[in-house]
């Protein structure tokens, strides 16, 4: 049997992502992966320490445009850590805040571009409408719909107002409707179904040797949250729940997705009533960064983010190393994809949600004889789709 | 038939092809956010295209990494002339806050010629919406 | 502090220093042929996650922090090891866990630390053009040319 390397080209749609994973298929099956990285690289943790330990976190705020609140509050737990010091409550639901709102626009970014790998484009449509109003809660908080310099060591740059609770509130409450609608139409849909079960299935084995973090763990049924395990911010003053599911296949990972969603809801809403009509402190004081070590974590929409960082007295860290969650998560893909259809491929990858920023991305097919593209990373996405067609004429539903 | 560029522009109709250097997409999640409804940049007669054969101008954002140089070259190459560039994002610009890297091979300028800069951290939608309708009126 | 009880138990002197920032943070320094055995321990007997290492260079030597974290403890243990900078190398740990094959070509390709064992140590996220024997992360390598 042939075998024909697929280098698989951009993950987003409508771009040229650079990253680059090899495929080794033997005909329609792929039986190995390698994932050639380094496109994105930018040397941060260099850029790192020739900054102050102030400046750093408007620096990494800059690694993922889409998680980008997380590596600051990952690395501000880090420098507390070191310092032994707890930022005041206020902070902490205010961190929660805007933490959970970042999860909820991150988590229907994703049902937009997966919804668009598999042909539904409505459904792309409609993600990124709702994701709107999430964006403008945001630029309303912090100034920015992206990066939102909200977090420093020791508590948070700005407060919310009153006034603006309600707001929130309101708009929160709209959007739980429409993802009520989203979230049934995708559990009850029978051509998805067929689509997505039992695709690119990861098993707890392959969880524990790759180190797997986020929803991609939480869908193979292992039990693992930040928040809830490693408790910081107001995660444990609040009441919510961590979703899980046991199948670990890509259905498995959208549904954990989407149900993560509700509970973030369910946290910003109990945050802001504790804020509403109180008054207290934002942050506490540090001048400066004594001689140490510290390690602080922080659960990002796609996983666990991780933050370590050495000081020796000076005014800027002597190392800061950076763990994304798509480092660990990226990989599994090698386990993932074994077996499976290069129909399926980009869905498979799709579903590890890779921030491509936050790690690096990308795939096409070439025929390892004739040393030509045969596919790329567009006629991968339209395979995909013409697979959920054939499935939905199979299943007697119309074209889209 | 190909129409030419300042036929196409008067008919309101640009082929646009973008490319990531090495950003940390949030350039990337806004350009994409122009398509949706709220902002539809559509009806300014863009259209995203899949192969830069096809593109009139070439939409760039992040720092352009040395790996990514010998592409956005060899992108540029291809790109059917006359053509234009747009840097997107304060990244693209002049490096932004990673301009000292070592894997930095940019800025955008210092490897393609650029004819319009949209700065910020990232551009928001309408910043980049203002950019485009600078760049018709220069084509015209 | 049962992580802390567990090591000693099953290391004894072969822990040359152990340091607890706070309940929540146990920094093991042991030597470096040593770390097989303990990462070992950790990763199958405490049923601890590999979250990554972080390579640093101290001018007087390389130093490798492991990171593990026992989740449903809340304890992140962080095995220490240090090694000579003018010829850094330590086994690899890839054959215990997958997940460790990309952070150890990364530190190769950023700090020169040899990962002996290791099934294919090359450079994961620098060019292929990018000089030879230029180590990004260390300290001396101030000014790069570009």
């Amino acid at each position: 049997m042939k075998k024909v390397i697929v280098p698989l080209g951009p993950y987003h749609p409508l771009f040229e992502e650079p990253e680059y994973f090899a495929l080794y298929c033997d005909g329609e099956n792929v039986v190995d992966a390698e994932w050639v990285a380094g496109y994105n690289h930018r040397g941060i943790e260099k850029l790192s320490e020739s900054k102050h330990w102030d400046q750093v976190t408007f620096l990494i705020e800059r690694i993922c445009g889409i998680c980008s609140t997380s590596h600051p509050i990952a690395y501000c737990n880090a420098v507390e850590d070191l310092l032994k010091i707890e930022i005041p409550e206020r902070a902490k639901y205010i961190r929660s805040i805007v933490g959970e709102l970042e999860r909820l626009h991150s988590h229907l970014l994703w049902v937009g571009l997966a919804g668009h790998f598999l042909g539904y484009n409505t459904v792309f449509m409609w993600a990124w409408k709702y994701r709107e109003p999430i964006l403008d809660i945001m630029e309303m908080v912090t100034g920015n719909r992206n990066h939102y310099a909200m977090m420093k060591i020791g508590g948070v740059r700005r407060d919310i107002a009153d006034d603006d609770i309600d707001i929130i509130k309101n708009i929160l409450g709209e959007l739980k409707g429409k993802l009520e609608m989203l979230t049934q139409a995708v559990l009850d849909d029978p051509v998805l179904a067929a689509r997505l079960k039992g695709v690119g299935v990861l098993t707890k084995k392959d969880i524990k040797d790759f180190g797997a973090v986020g929803p991609v763990a939480r869908a193979s049924g292992i039990d693992i949250d930040v928040r809830r395990d490693s408790p910081h911010a107001a995660y444990n003053l609040v009441e919510w729940k961590v979703i899980t599911c046991e199948e670990g296949d890509v259905f498995a990972k959208a549904v954990v997705r989407l149900l993560e969603c509700f509970e973030s809801i369910k946290i910003i809403q109990q945050c802001l009533d504790r804020l509403k009509g109180k008054k207290g402190e934002i942050e506490i004081e540090v001048r400066n960064i004594p001689a140490g070590e510290g390690i602080g974590h922080y659960e990002a929409p796609r996983g666990e983010c991780f933050h370590y960082v050495r000081s020796d007295g000076t005014s800027r860290p002597v190392r800061h190393k950076i763990r994304a969650p798509s480092y660990v998560n990226i990989p599994t893909f090698k386990a993932s994809c074994i077996g499976q259809t290069i129909a399926d491929v980009t869905i498979i990858l799709a579903g590890v949600d890779p921030c491509y920023c936050c790690t690096e991305r990308a795939i096409s097919v070439y025929d390892v004889d004739k040393k030509k593209k045969i596919f790329d990373g567009k006629d991968l996405i339209r395979l995909s789709q013409e697979k959920t067609r054939k499935i939905k004429k199979e299943l007697g539903f119309k074209d889209e | 038939m190909a129409l030419d560029l300042k036929t196409r522009a008067l008919k309101k109709s640009l082929f646009v092809f973008h490319l990531s250097t090495g950003s940390c997409n949030n350039c990337d999640i806004e350009i994409l956010d122009c398509l949706t409804p709220r902002f539809d940049i559509e009806r300014f007669g863009m259209t995203l295209v899949g192969s830069i054969k096809h593109a009139d101008v070439l939409l760039v954002t992040g720092i352009c990494t040395i790996k990514n140089s010998y592409r956005i070259k060899k992108l540029y190459e291809q790109m059917p002339k006359p053509g234009f560039v747009v840097a997107i994002g304060a990244c693209a610009c002049t490096g932004g806050i990673f301009k000292d890297g070592y894997q930095m091979a940019g800025p955008i300028d210092k490897i393609i010629p650029v004819d319009v800069y949209i700065p910020g951290c990232p551009p928001k939608p309408e910043a980049m919406i203002a950019g485009i309708v600078k760049l018709l009126e220069k084509i015209k | 502090m049962n992580i802390v009880e567990k090591l000693k138990g099953k290391f004894g002197n072969k822990i040359k220093d152990i340091k607890l920032h706070c309940d929540k943070r146990i920094y093991v320094e042991i030597e470096k042929q040593d770390i097989i055995d303990f990462v070992k321990f950790i990763f199958h007997d405490l049923d601890a996650r590999f979250i990554t290492a972080s390579g640093i260079d101290n001018l007087d030597s390389m130093e490798i922090l492991y990171h593990f974290s026992v989740d449903r403890e809340d304890v992140i243990v962080s095995i220490r090891v240090f090694l000579d900078r003018n010829n850094p190398e330590i086994d690899s740990i890839t054959k215990i866990i997958r997940g460790a094959s990309n952070i150890e070509r990364e530190m190769y390709e950023l700090l020169g630390i040899k990962f002996l064992g290791h099934p294919d140590l090359k450079r994961l996220l620098l060019d292929d053009k990018f000089p030879e024997g230029v180590y990004p992360l260390r300290k001396t390598q101030e000014k790069l040319e570009k």
